[in-house]
């Protein structure tokens, strides 16, 4: 029993990082249409981003969590309005190519400077140790990690369905048009949807660094897997990619436990037997 | 006057004002050097044909049609080169033909999705005075409204942002006659309070019940022009330009 409550942890964990990452392709893609294959290398950044504010700055891990993903945010807004911006009206497939490239682009850099293997990020001292719950052991930055995550991925889905500048951001990604008729600057809104995409996978990154190491490809390894929780999920609905995120996490958990031969291909069986049934994805709108 | 509109038959400063408007849409040349004024307080109306340009000339004054050549002033500015958001805080407001009502928003977010641009709009109360359904829809999906309630809500929240100028295209299509009074009513009393008001309608006998004035619009240009006291006088000629 130890063994499947544990197993279930490290789908909890793969989760919130699935659900980060799948939200932020999500909103992407909503507003500009373009399927951003950079996604992985950006969550990548941001392990990094935290490491050499750790190990140049001596900036922690907490400042760490808010920096990263403004810095990433910053870094991933130049590459909108520099190259993005120019793909709009555009097929997919310019949109995937430039993001595939940039991401080649990105961990080739890192990987010349710091090679493959992964550098260590230790776990803040509050963090540190674990509980005992009684039925398992959990340590206390997994279940952080598990908890700050729901939070993230809850407040962004109120921001985005809930209040006035989500509705701005429905509106736009309905119709564009007609949203900067009525005198809302569009494309900056854009550029600030990109940002908050890319800072929410920059935010993975700096929640990872601890537990899988900080290593070049961690994004490459990663993105895969969330690319088949999109495609699962559907990429109309953004509490549609926390739900099919987490619940991803865990059922590839729950396979390592029952038929761990299969846990690395769960998700990829899901994604076809999801393809053949609702093309769209499970909460997606038919287009 | 067969070629010349008359376009400044009414007293008052030009709102709008366009000179030699062409525009495209992607390889077609849809507007061939469109003249035309409106001035402060006036309702007028573009008649003509399907495909005859009327849409597009809204458009093209909105900002929202990529290629445009000419010059098109509001209140003395030139704005043919500006972005239609920028067009849109100088105080003009547009209503689309197929009402742009978001599935995605709720009729409350619908209604105040377009920013204020100036102060003067009308206020939630003043707006659920003139179209009392949509109180009662607030929380309803957009595109869950009936046709008649749609165009309310997309006539509704352009009143709110203060732009006096306001362009409407066909706000009475595939509306029953008595929403379409409605309507009705509704720009005759935004124009009692001052509102200038550029409209495009096939319905002639409604625009006959608002209209100031009319220009004819055909294969792009504007060919013909008169106030709706000359109307009855140019019933023969109205015909042959609508084929009505």
């Amino acid at each position: 029993m130890q063994a499947l409550y544990a197993q279930l942890l490290v789908g909890l964990i793969n989760g919130s990082f699935y659900a980060l990452l799948s939200l932020g392709l999500a909103v992407i893609f909503g507003m500009l249409n373009i399927i951003n294959f950079a996604h992985g290398a950006l969550y990548m950044m941001g392990a990094f981003c935290a490491y050499f504010l750790l190990n140049i700055a001596g900036i922690g891990y907490w400042p760490a969590l808010i920096i990263a993903p403004i810095a990433v945010g910053i870094f991933g807004m130049i590459l909108e309005r520099t190259m993005l911006q120019w793909l709009s009206g555009l097929d997919h497939l310019y949109g995937l190519l430039l993001t595939f490239g940039l991401a080649l682009i990105i961990q080739g850099i890192f990987q010349n400077y710091f090679g493959s293997s992964g550098l260590p990020y230790a776990i803040p001292d509050e963090l540190k140790g674990g509980m005992n719950l009684g039925f398992m052991f959990l340590p206390i930055y997994r279940g952080w990690v598990v908890v700050f995550s729901l939070i993230v991925c809850l407040l962004t889905w109120y921001l985005i369905e809930r209040t006035r500048l989500g509705a701005n951001l429905r509106a736009a990604t309905e119709n564009p048009t007609l949203v900067r008729a009525f005198g809302i600057n569009v494309p900056r809104m854009i550029t600030l949807t990109y940002g908050l995409g890319v800072g929410l996978a920059a935010l993975a990154g700096v929640l990872s660094a601890p537990i899988n190491q900080v290593r070049p490809l961690m994004g490459a390894d990663l993105i895969i897997v969330v690319f088949a929780v999109v495609v699962i999920g559907g990429m109309g609905s953004i509490m549609g990619s926390i739900i099919t995120g987490f619940a991803l996490g865990v059922i590839e958990g729950l396979t390592k436990y029952f038929y761990p031969e299969a846990s690395n291909t769960v998700v990829f069986v899901l994604m076809v037997l999801v393809l053949l049934v609702k093309p769209s994805g499970l909460t997606g709108r038919a287009t | 006057m067969a070629t010349k509109p008359a376009a400044t038959s009414s007293s008052g400063t030009p709102v709008l004002s366009v000179q030699n408007l062409e525009a495209w849409y992607g390889e077609s040349h849809i507007l061939h050097g469109i003249d035309l004024n409106v001035n402060a307080g006036e309702v007028v109306t573009l008649l003509g044909r399907n495909g005859a340009g009327k849409t597009t000339t809204l458009k093209s004054v909105m900002g929202i049609i990529g290629k445009r050549t000419g010059s098109v002033r509001f209140n003395g500015e030139e704005i043919i080169r500006a972005s239609s958001d920028r067009i849109a805080r100088m105080g003009v407001a547009f209503c689309p033909e197929e009402r742009g009502i978001f599935a995605s928003l709720d009729v409350r977010e619908n209604l105040l999705l377009p920013p204020v641009v100036r102060s003067g709009g009308l206020s939630l109360d003043q707006i659920f005075e003139l179209f009392p359904n949509l109180k009662e829809r607030l929380n309803s999906q957009g595109t869950k409204l009936s046709g008649g309630e749609q165009q309310m809500l997309a006539i509704a929240r352009i009143l709110r942002t203060g732009a006096r100028f306001l362009m409407l295209d066909e706000p009475t299509e595939g509306l029953a006659p008595v929403i379409i009074q409605q309507i009705g009513h509704t720009i005759a009393r935004l124009k009692k309070e001052g509102f200038t008001i550029l409209l495009v309608e096939q319905n002639f006998r409604f625009a006959a019940t608002v209209a100031d004035r009319y220009y004819i619009v055909e294969h792009g240009k504007i060919i013909d022009g008169f106030m709706n006291s000359e109307l009855q006088a140019n019933m023969g000629k109205l015909h042959t330009y609508l084929g009505v």
